[in-house]
């Protein structure tokens, strides 16, 4: 048979009948669009939780880098011994080895004096270890005692800090303890941190009284130009202790996401949340497939009687399906790209709409109208043409 | 003259066990090609039942039914649906899809016709509808029009794929003597002219006088008139 009697013909059928009705066309449309709504903000907020989860090690300047085993992430790190960072400087390949300090304290806010936490990063001023211009020119300043810098894409709670520092109204307190904001980087928020500080080794230890010098929470390793990451990391593997990590750079950006997307309950709860997206559209749409069905019963039991066989029904209902599910695809995309934007802009958090979301987005919705078409062609056999007469 | 439609000791029961109840019984009649044939008879005689298995449109187990040479007794759903094709309909109500217009509806009996081009679809359907006398409610949806105008575009559905047999139950029992007796009139026309086979049921005997034969169905037997 012609392919155009095959599958153009119930498509047609289906089309006439859907625009028929207006009103339950908007309704259907309304409900694949909410289910696509809700998948795009879902895949949205996980995917931007990833990417600013690892935001901070993106901008570490270094080949190879040393946690202890036990660090689940970042912004919750097991600390260890500095000698056992610079064990690695016998190894030839490696150029210079530095330590960062990490930690969460409260920050008060210059103008309301409110206390908020905000992460604090201290590394040796001599080093390069981010891949911050604002950093590195800062690097004098923060030698000075008591100097810090401030994360100008931390969340807004934390105070205007560029007007604030036009005004030279530059000192605070982080954990209690007075410091003077000598200058600004850009770094962003994660869902560990609402803002990020960046000070000197030296300044860390005054801020974090009980913390010193020996307890590292990551090594930052420079290698030789030339020398092989991955060779090298093996060669120190072997050397180390245990109880140590040595990633390469790919290797800690996605043992940062994977913490987010399995150890953290969150990625779950957004995996979740992007099922049962599915679910309640898979839900919305089979009635409406089921209730036309059975509207339409008595037209396909004509049908029938005049010589259709089921196969030309089954192509209408999943013909119907898929136009639900570009109909509501359409406006759905369309909401969820001014939803990304305005989240974007209140939540200072990246969104990025990428082609490869809107296609799997896109994929999720089909797939959800063709289960819905697949559960409701079994009202088909209700249509019989010898009770047409 | 060849036969079309010839059924012998045609037996036919609703449910099964204690609750059989028996609505055929014995029925043997042929009918040639061309003929115009009415059913009368009492409600609840049977009339109906029997015109759903000469439609192919119910599934009958013993005595023989042969239709366009097509044995329909233990048939498959495929025969089945190809003898349907060439059997036209007309039911009580007129049954047209609401969404489509009268144009439309009348296409959809040459959608299955694979051999022809949608331009010919087009003009073969306004063509019938021109002939019942709908020439100028060509776009017009069904709750667009009276009545009577949608028995004749059912009627130039069933007549558009020149079928070899017209099956119709009672299709002047929703219109007006007048709108009825032309319908009928107009499907006797229509049919004579293509040497079509009427088979038709009714209880109006106001166009009993259409018939080249009429057979009365009493209790599921039949009787000659
Ligand atoms: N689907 C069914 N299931 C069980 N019994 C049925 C069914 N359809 C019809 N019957 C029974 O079969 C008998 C014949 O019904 P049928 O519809 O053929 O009568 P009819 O001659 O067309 O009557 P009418 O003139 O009222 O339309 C009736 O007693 C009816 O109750
Ligand atoms: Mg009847």
């Amino acid at each position: 048979m012609k392919p155009i009697i095959w599958f153009y013909f119930p498509a047609r059928l289906a089309w006439r009948q859907l625009v028929f009705d207006r009103t339950k066309l908007v309704a259907a449309i309304c409900g694949v669009l909410f289910a696509c709504v809700l998948v795009f903000m879902q895949l949205g907020f996980r995917d931007a939780l990833y990417a600013s989860a690892a935001s901070a090690p993106v901008k570490l300047n270094g080949d190879l880098f040393l946690m202890h085993k036990q660090s689940e992430a970042l912004w919750r790190p097991v600390r260890f011994k500095r000698s056992e960072l610079m064990r690695v400087l016998g190894n030839s390949a490696v150029a210079e080895a530095y330590p960062l300090y990490l930690g969460l304290a409260p920050f008060k806010n210059i103008q309301t004096r409110t206390k908020r936490t905000l992460m604090v990063y201290g590394f040796d001023p001599d080093s390069q270890i981010f891949k911050i211009d604002a950093i590195d020119d800062k690097r004098a300043e923060l030698r000075l005692k008591d100097t810090v810098l401030f994360d100008e894409y931390s969340r807004p709670e934390f105070g205007p800090m560029r007007q604030l520092l036009a005004a030279d109204q530059n000192v605070t307190e982080i954990n209690d303890y007075k410091v003077t904001v000598v200058g600004l980087f850009r770094l962003g928020v994660s869902f560990a941190a609402d803002g990020n500080v960046v000070t000197s080794d030296l300044n860390f230890m005054r801020i974090f009284s009980r913390r010193n010098h020996e307890d590292i929470d990551l090594g930052v390793i420079k290698l030789h130009p030339g020398a092989s990451a991955t060779q090298v990391q093996a060669a120190l593997r072997s050397q180390l202790n245990e109880f140590v990590n040595i990633f390469t750079y790919e290797e800690l950006l996605s043992y940062e996401k994977d913490y987010w997307a399995n150890t953290a309950p969150i990625g779950f709860i957004f995996g979740f949340g992007t099922v049962m997206g599915w679910v309640v559209g898979l839900v919305i749409v089979y009635q409406i497939l089921f209730t036309d069905i059975a509207n339409h019963r008595n037209e396909f039991a004509t049908l029938k009687a005049m010589g259709y066989e089921q196969g030309y029904f089954v192509r209408v209902v999943f013909a119907s399906a898929f136009f639900l599910a570009v109909l509501g695809f359409i406006p759905g995309y369309l909401l969820s790209l001014g939803l990304y934007h305005m989240a974007e802009s209140k939540m200072y958090m990246p969104m990025p709409l990428p082609f490869g979301k809107v296609t799997t987005v896109f994929m999720f919705m089909l797939s959800m109208c063709f289960m819905a078409g697949l559960l409701a062609i079994r009202k088909l056999k209700d249509a019989n043409p010898a009770d047409m007469f | 003259m060849s036969t079309v439609i010839d059924v012998e000791h045609l037996n036919f029961s609703f449910g099964s066990g204690v609750l059989t109840q028996p609505v055929l019984k014995d029925v043997t009649i042929s009918i040639e090609k061309g003929e115009i044939v009415l059913i009368t008879g009492p409600s609840g005689s049977g009339k109906t039942t029997f015109l759903t298995i000469i439609g192919g449109l119910r599934q009958a187990f013993h005595g023989s039914v042969k239709v366009l040479d097509q044995q329909f007794i233990n048939s498959s759903e495929q025969i089945k649906v190809k003898a349907r094709q060439q059997i036209g309909y007309i039911f009580q109500q007129h049954n047209l899809l609401k969404s489509l217009t009268a144009l439309q509806n009348v296409s959809m009996t040459l959608e299955i016709n694979a051999a022809l081009t949608e331009r010919q679809r087009r003009e073969r359907a306004a063509e019938m509808l021109i002939a019942v006398g709908l020439g100028d409610r060509l776009d017009y949806k069904p709750d667009q029009l009276s009545g009577g105008q949608r028995q004749r575009v059912s009627i130039a559905r069933a007549l558009v794929g020149q079928p070899k047999i017209i099956l119709a139950d009672e299709p002047t029992a929703s219109l007006d003597k007048q709108s009825g007796h032309e319908a009928v009139n107009l499907l006797k026309q229509l049919a004579k002219e293509s040497q079509t086979t009427i088979l038709l049921v009714t209880h109006d005997y106001r166009i009993l006088d259409i018939a080249d034969r009429v057979v009365e169905l009493e209790d599921g037997v039949i009787k000659q008139v």
